[in-house]
């Protein structure tokens, strides 16, 4: 049944990559426990903006757990502690009223803080151009079923394809790494047979781009699976692994 | 050469190095581990396993160079990991919790393995740094361990050994990349079994060398 109850925000402000930032009280009054955390937002965004105030900046598009722009720490879990859903799938029934709620921004060197809790995450678009891709020659398209697919293996890279670059990850790992994004990046390819052509060169050039954004190493402490949105699982980790050990010591890329 | 550093200086490159040495330290714990066992057969047993095994001459010397080959890799590389990881998050959480995937194993590492330096420095300086020529491996061992602050030290020291090898055994095959449907499961269990037996069999030993020895 739809409730009231009434919150304690504690929000991270900063006003910019220059500035620094600190926790800010709010309090969040009359929230309907029907809100997503998304809307709730936006409510105490409305009382700000009226009272003259600079409203809370937090990145958000579709709002329906597929496009990947929202995201944020609460009560320091990537997208809230529930599990397998991003921020705008969070919804208010999960609190009670009373409660304190701690929002900050993801935290990385890779991913600076633009303002509040909008962070940059390009980092993760330089990943992906440095070999994210299929190359294919233009003309009419192939036939369908030309390249004969195992159902499984396709399943498996659907699987890492699910991936929609939040960045909880990067986030929630103790080590800032980006190896699950990483990884399901290059699984999603690697696991088909247009994207085992190029397998090799792709898994070495990300990799290394990985490492010169300022991401952490990956020590297997397992965060990443456990507040990944899209429940992506660390065997794409090991894929990657594998992948690169195949690449680096047999295949002729440098 | 620059593929070399292309490959060992990335970071699954040393993570690699870590895995590696690692499991070769595993396999140096299970035959220090078997031999150290002879101790439970009475002083005899265990200083003729010594004779033994410095019998083999050459092939020991090659071995203590092998093993500090491998330490030197761990160490560095798993000190350098642990500084880059600190500096990947330069801003830290105010407040971050845990989503269950970290173990009290996995989130000591760093620290677990620099405690076995440690012990690892005091033990070459108690039992292999000392005068063998007028006396046994077993009076030396009964010395040492008739402190009992030291076989404090050294259980303790057993149990930092059992948390690092949880984490560590089945961390490197995950590295390998052979994290697989069939094997894991099994992996997993055996990480756990080598590090009770890890604990048990060499934590015991102080006790049993006081009885035996």
């Amino acid at each position: 049944m739809t409730k009231k109850i009434n919150l304690t925000l504690k929000v991270w402000r900063q006003k910019g990559a220059a500035h620094k930032g600190a926790l800010e009280t709010y309090s969040a009054q009359q929230i309907s426990t029907d809100m997503s955390f998304l809307e709730m937002l936006d409510l105490v965004n409305e009382d700000l903006t009226l009272s003259g105030k600079e409203p809370i900046a937090f990145d958000h598009d579709c709002r329906e757990g597929i496009c990947g722009m929202c995201g944020a720490m609460v009560n320091g879990r990537a997208h809230g502690p529930e599990k397998g859903t991003t921020l705008c799938q969070l919804h208010m029934r999960h609190f009670s009223d009373g409660d304190t709620i701690m929002i900050e921004p993801w935290r990385a060197m890779a991913f600076k803080v633009v303002k509040d809790l909008v962070v940059d995450r390009s980092a993760f678009d330089k990943i992906i151009a440095a070999g994210g891709y299929v190359s294919v020659n233009t003309g009419g398209a192939p036939d369908a079923n030309n390249i004969p697919v195992y159902a499984e293996d396709a399943e498996l890279a659907m699987d890492a394809a699910q991936c929609i670059g939040c960045g909880a990850c990067v986030a929630s790992c103790p080590n800032a790494s980006a190896m699950l994004f990483t990884s399901a990046k290059v699984s999603q390819l690697a696991l088909l047979p247009q994207g085992k052509v190029e397998a090799d060169k792709r898994v070495l050039s990300m990799l290394r781009c990985m490492d010169e954004l300022g991401f952490g190493n990956c020590s297997n402490e397992r965060e990443c699976e456990a507040e990944c949105p899209k429940e992506i699982n660390i065997t794409n980790i090991a894929r990657m692994n594998r992948g690169f050990l195949k690449a680096a010591l047999f295949s002729r890329h440098k | 050469m620059d593929w070399v550093k292309g490959t060992f200086g990335t970071s699954i490159g040393k993570k690699q190095l870590m895995a590696v040495t690692g499991l070769g330290f595993i396999g140096f714990l299970t035959g220090h581990l078997l031999g150290n066992l002879t101790i439970y057969l009475g002083p005899e047993s265990f200083n003729s396993y010594a004779e033994h095994l410095h019998a083999l001459g050459p092939l020991v010397n090659m071995a203590e160079v092998g093993l500090l080959l491998f330490a030197t890799v761990h160490i560095s590389t798993g000190l350098l990991l642990f500084y880059q990881n600190y500096k990947a998050r330069p801003v830290k959480y105010v407040g971050k919790k845990w989503a269950g995937g970290r173990t009290i194993f996995s989130a000591t590492m760093p620290y677990t393995g620099v405690l076995i330096l440690v012990f690892l420095i005091i033990h070459l300086k108690t039992f292999h740094f000392v005068d063998h020529d007028n006396q046994t491996i077993s009076q030396i061992a009964s010395n040492v361990f008739s402190s009992v602050g030291y076989v404090v030290f050294y259980t303790l020291s057993m149990v930092v050994v059992a948390f690092h090898v949880k984490h560590g055994f089945w961390s490197a095959f995950q590295t390998f990349g052979a994290n697989h449907v069939k094997y894991m499961p099994a992996i997993f269990v055996l990480s756990a079994i080598c590090a009770v037996v890890a604990g048990i069999g060499f934590g015991f030993l102080p006790v049993v060398s006081r009885l035996v020895l």
